[in-house]
């Protein structure tokens, strides 16, 4: 068990290795700041939109982007770049600003999200939008295509990661499972599955709804390596995706379980979740956008 | 850990009647079987970066033969359909051409939407391999027919659906798939059909291929019943009738002159499908004859509407008129005239 698997282990120096410093923890929390404050600007522009989907995944975006994944500024399609694709599409409206500072899209393209003619819509299309790794939108097909990129990638000998992240809710699909018992007997060692278990789904908890624990557990006996992380501590989180990353003794596919807040970081978000969709008038948008601002998460 | 018995496996005490089976090495012994595998080989041979992969149907489609020559270029998905047809077109994005087969009734229905979203929506060359389609699984029953995959498939934008009437001509559309760029599904039988091509025969997507030309009636066809109807015409023209029959194996996008030529020159046409009459080849065809007011009686033939009884195959293929006899009897109804 590595120490990122049990946050009570004593320190492991290989962790302290993989420590973010002072400053990268800094540009990352902005880079977090900076999801959540685009999220409400461009659902402004829709109307509608889920602002707390993004909310629980912020810092697992700026992580990533910002932090782990090889990926290059302005050329989206390198065939040797790292992926990234979401179970949870819904979130993409937080991604989309993203792919704008890395100049896949230009930003401009943001200002009318949803609108007529837009290639950006509530969920990614890889066709309509450079740097968009696969489509998706229909929930519990993403962690199959993420297996096939890794399996091509090995085939290849082009190793890239391949970060999928996935909706706790998701995991009452059955083709999540398909591709857990597939990637394990695979040995697609390059997968990273990043589980945003922020508790909700459209109808309630996802423990009422239709229960997922023991979550851990679960993902250990289709033959994963399992870590769970708070997923909005942005110093544990890189620590453990660099560690993940720099593996390559690893056999398995891995699997972080992120525990997170749904609506983190305006807090009458976080108590009602409700808020999976909804509109902000701007008047209380400027409440969320103050809280966000002056909040350190 | 649960361990599963240990078998005791020895050989029979005396050597088997030949008349006896197992299906692994009957199924290596089947010629029809093999076109896919070696078409494949093929291609990875010529150093195109072809992939195959099959859901625990591989000694069905034959591909245990692509899989025993590239080991490194087969994917063993097991009983998950969904999560290979998704896994297929993550493998596309790496720039590799995935091939992965199983029964058309799973492809068509059961991961209708995989194909919808990942395959075709996402634009990724993968080619999907239906296999025993139609009823050709016969009295395996409903749950393995498919008798609504052209309809699912076509209804799909972007996807390109292919039907090749025998081996041979599934062979060279597999070869003609190489540089595709769409995603194709190919329908293809139980590689127990008779041939109607030679080994040469050669294969344009969204080309038909006109038979016979004839007054009274054309038949179009595609899949199984292509080489029936060839049958059917042949006595029936040897009589001094006037049938014409085109092979459609391209069925979107369709060839639209192809028909409309037959149009003009026939009375009647006739579809000829192991499909349900609804949606079908009978469908298509009727758009392109409608969209036009060609004003031509067309005769839709195949499963009308129904779930297939339970029988051997080709006794539901004498039952539901879709064997040669059957075919010149519909073809007789339409035209009026006793049979020879």
């Amino acid at each position: 068990m590595s120490a990122a698997e049990s946050p009570s282990s004593p320190p492991d120096h290989r962790v302290s290795n993989f420590r973010p410093t002072p400053e990268t923890l800094a540009m990352l929390r902005e880079k977090a700041r900076f999801v959540r404050l685009e999220t409400i600007r461009l659902i402004e522009v829709a109307k509608v939109g889920h602002y707390s989907s993004v909310f629980s995944a912020a810092e697992i975006f700026a992580a990533l982007y910002y932090d782990i994944m090889d990926i290059e500024k302005g050329n989206p399609t390198r065939p040797d770049r790292d992926r990234f694709l979401m179970g949870k599409g819904h979130a993409a409206v937080g991604l989309f600003p993203i792919l704008a500072e890395f100049g896949y899209i230009a930003k401009e393209v943001l200002d009318n999200y949803t609108r007529l003619g837009n290639p950006l819509g509530d969920h990614p299309d890889m066709r309509k939008v450079p740097g968009i790794d696969f489509s998706s939108g229909s929930i519990g097909h993403a962690l199959s295509a993420g297996l096939g990129m890794a399996l091509g990638g090995r085939m290849q000998k082009l190793n890239f990661n391949v970060f999928v992240m996935l909706g706790d809710g998701e995991m009452q699909e059955g083709q999540v499972w398909e591709a857990a018992l597939s990637a394990a007997h695979h040995k697609a060692s390059r997968l990273v599955a990043i589980i945003d278990r922020n508790g909700f789904q459209l109808d309630g908890a996802v423990d009422d709804v239709m229960g997922i624990e023991p979550l851990d557990e679960k993902w250990r006996a289709f033959g994963w390596e399992v870590h769970v992380v708070d997923g909005h501590n942005l110093e544990e989180l890189t620590t453990l995706l660099r560690q993940v990353k720099a593996d390559d003794t690893r056999t398995k596919p891995c699997c972080i379980i992120a525990r997170t807040l749904k609506g983190k970081g305006v807090s009458y978000m976080e108590t009602e979740p409700g808020w999976h969709l909804g509109y902000l008038d701007p008047s209380d948008a400027k409440i969320a956008i103050e809280e966000i601002m002056n909040r350190e998460i | 850990m649960t361990e599963t018995l240990s078998p005791k496996h020895s050989p029979a005490s005396r050597p088997l009647s030949p008349n006896s089976w197992q299906y692994r090495e009957l199924n290596a012994k089947t010629p029809g079987l093999s076109h896919l595998s070696d078409a494949l080989i093929g291609l990875v041979e010529k150093g195109e970066p072809v992939v195959a992969g099959s859901a625990d149907l591989q000694y069905s489609n034959g591909l245990a033969k692509f899989a025993k020559r590239f080991p490194e270029r087969y994917i063993q998905f097991g009983i998950s359909e969904q999560n290979m047809v998704t896994a297929a077109a993550g493998l596309a994005t790496t720039g590799l051409k995935p091939y992965v087969a199983t029964f058309a009734s799973f492809l068509g229905l059961l991961c209708c939407e995989q194909i919808r979203m990942d395959v075709a929506y996402c634009g990724q060359p993968v080619r999907l391999i239906g296999h025993h389609t139609g009823i050709s699984l016969g009295f395996y029953g409903t749950s393995h027919h498919a008798t609504e995959d052209i309809s699912t498939m076509r209804a799909i934008a972007d996807l390109t659906v292919v039907s090749p009437a025998d081996g041979p001509q599934l062979a060279a559309a597999i070869k003609a798939s190489a540089h595709y760029p769409e995603p194709i599904y190919f329908r293809i039988g139980r590689g127990r059909e008779p041939d109607v091509y030679g080994p040469d025969v050669t294969f344009e997507f969204g080309k038909a291929i006109e038979h016979f030309a004839g007054d009274e009636i054309t038949i179009i066809a595609c899949g199984m019943p292509v080489h029936p109807a060839l049958e059917a015409a042949r006595k029936l023209n040897a009589a001094g009738r006037s049938v014409g029959v085109i092979d459609m194996p391209t069925i979107k996008p369709i060839d639209k002159a192809a028909i409309l030529k037959a149009a003009a020159r026939s009375k009647v046409l006739m579809t000829a499908e192991e499909h349900n009459v609804l949606g079908g080849l009978g469908s298509a065809v009727a758009e392109v004859l409608t969209e036009v007011g060609a004003g031509v009686k067309l005769i839709r033939h195949g499963i009308h509407d129904e779930y297939s009884l339970i029988a051997p195959p080709t006794h539901l293929y004498a039952h539901y008129k879709l064997d040669a006899a059957g075919i010149e009897d519909v073809v007789l109804n339409a035209i009026g005239g006793a049979k020879g």
